[in-house]
């Protein structure tokens, strides 16, 4: 199977890689997936609380090429804009800018959750109700 | 300069040698023969040319060539064994003995003989990947007819001790077959030293041609005979029927007499090689050698690269060097290697090994370019892997919860 130009891009040249400090209030963590299946993400987000808006975004990735692009494509997504944006990235957008074939499509799921998972501990810190999501088929 | 791409593969398949195809031309255009037509020059030469190579494969493994049946491949010769003892000795009893890290064409097969009311039993390995003779021992029943245990593992390359089973085997009156498609032409394999009934191995293995294979089947002490599971012509001694495959056969007979004179030079330069490389790599922080190192092929060598994944390291450098994962990440189940988690490595480490095959062909400026760059990719992924990130700041992974979908 042979990786899209894009995948090997963001694979080759990740964008934001790196730790924000989780100690702050303003800085969301996601970890998901798990070392078994063969996928860790962590993607955190920095958020400028006056504003709503994600001023930076950061990841780390356990997996193969397909789940480092989709986090670090996913990153890049999430620099500028707002929190309540952020909430509408959905997988399939993943899918469709990195060409992944149908067997990588967990990938993006994963990117997906990763995000939403950021966002709630986000609004978890902030004393905001965690949102509820529709669970995905990986 | 070093060739690239680099093949570290050969455990897949191997590049076959030119002397192989230059012994082959002549069986496609001017001797095009049936080896089974008796009564023209064509078939003659056909037949000749047959009868030479079989020569050729029988005198690798110490047998005699009438025990020699050709078939398409090892997962015919595996099927042919197993099912063909299972229904020729079925009045003996129906229970089998093999080994969980078999290779798929064994165990599939096995499972067909479940499938059709036999028995199998599937002995565990140790850490190293060998079985435990006393549990293979205390597997048998009265109505065990056949061990079916691998000579040499397709991913670690860990080679079990077959003359020890061999021995167990003939203490109990059971028929031993050994899939030996990864150890014949890269060790000295000998089924009367060995005390191997039946043998399955492979040209393409061996820098012959692909599509052709055996199946060694005993003549003497005791006679072996499988049922078959070809019908037609009664081919091969009625044991496997069709048309014989003459330009592949003569292939594999050359290969099988060029692996035969050159395997100890092979074997040597190889080891050498590989333990260059294994060294190189084992200088990586939180690396480690899957398999009996003691007991191992000589050109092979499986390392698991702790907390980064295995098909994204290959993507790394996957442009230049070709070679093998133990993830699974492509495949829809995302299972890891069942070999390697048999060994009892977890799920993490099975995902993170990558499998080295050197060949004849493998220089030792191959090697050194792999040592680099699969440092390079493995300390870059490492970079950007939360789980390193944790590992050094000494958090234990085991505590955490982690989502499994």
């Amino acid at each position: 199977m042979a990786y899209s130009e894009k995948v090997i891009d963001h694979y080759s040249n990740p964008k934001n890689v790196g730790t924000l400090d989780k100690s702050k209030k303003n800085v969301g963590t996601g970890l998901v997936g798990a070392p078994e299946c063969g996928d860790v993400m962590r993607l955190q987000i920095e958020v400028d609380e006056t504003t709503g808006m994600i001023t930076d975004a950061k990841f780390k990735t356990f997996g193969c090429g397909s789940a480092i692009a989709s986090s670090s494509l996913a990153t890049e997504w999430l620099k500028g804009k707002t929190v309540d944006q952020a909430v509408q990235i959905d997988n399939m957008d993943l899918v469709e800018e990195l060409n992944l074939p149908p067997v990588k499509i967990h990938c993006s799921v994963l990117a997906e959750d990763a995000i939403k998972s950021a966002i709630n501990d986000y609004r978890k810190k902030n004393g905001l109700e965690e949102l509820v999501f529709e669970e995905k088929i990986h | 300069m070093v060739q690239l791409p680099v093949y570290l593969d050969n455990n897949a398949t191997t590049p076959m040698d030119p002397r192989v195809l230059e012994a082959m031309l002549p069986y496609f255009l001017e001797n095009f023969g049936n080896a089974a037509s008796r009564n023209h020059p064509f078939g003659w030469k056909a037949e000749e040319a047959v009868d030479y190579a079989r020569e050729q494969v029988a005198q690798l493994i110490g047998a005699d060539p009438k025990e020699i049946i050709f078939t398409s491949g090892a997962t015919e010769a595996d099927n042919l064994a197993i099912k063909g003892i299972y229904e020729m000795y079925a009045s003996k009893g129906n229970h089998i003995i093999t080994c969980v890290t078999e290779h798929k064409a064994v165990l599939d097969t096995c499972k067909h003989i479940e499938r059709q009311g036999g028995e199998v039993t599937y002995l565990p390995v140790n850490n190293e990947g060998l079985i435990d003779l006393k549990e293979l021992e205390a597997a048998i029943r009265p109505t065990t007819i056949l061990i079916a245990i691998m000579y040499a593992n397709n991913e670690i390359g860990v080679i079990q001790p077959m003359k020890a089973i061999s021995e167990l085997a003939r203490k109990h009156g059971i028929l031993v077959f050994t899939d030996g498609v990864q150890a014949v032409g890269k060790i000295p394999v000998n089924v009367q030293q060995d005390g191997i009934d039946l043998m399955a191995f492979t040209a393409h293995k061996m820098y012959g041609p692909k599509g052709i294979g055996a199946l060694y089947v005993r003549r003497k002490n005791p006679r072996v005979k499988v049922t078959a599971q070809m019908d037609g012509g009664g081919h091969e001694r009625g044991m496997r029927s069709g048309t014989l495959n003459v330009p592949g056969i003569v292939g594999f007979g050359k290969a099988c007499e060029l692996a035969r004179l050159e395997m100890d030079q092979d074997a040597v330069r190889l080891s050498q090689l590989r333990d260059k490389l294994e060294t190189a790599l084992l200088q990586i922080e939180e690396s480690y050698v899957n398999g009996c190192r003691a007991s191992r092929l000589p050109h092979v060598s499986n390392i698991s690269f702790k907390y980064v994944e295995g098909e994204g390291l290959m993507m790394g450098f996957n442009k230049n060097i070709a070679l093998s994962s133990g993830s699974a990440c492509t495949s829809a189940s995302l299972e890891p290697s069942y070999v390697l988690k048999a060994l009892g490595l977890g799920d993490d480490l099975a995902h993170s090994s990558l499998r080295f095959g050197l060949g004849r062909f493998t220089t030792e400026e191959q090697i050194d370019y792999t040592i680099k760059a699969v440092t390079d990719i493995v300390l870059k992924l490492r970079e950007m892997s939360p789980l390193w990130e944790m590992f050094k700041e000494g958090i234990d992974m085991d505590k955490i919860e982690w989502a499994h979908h």
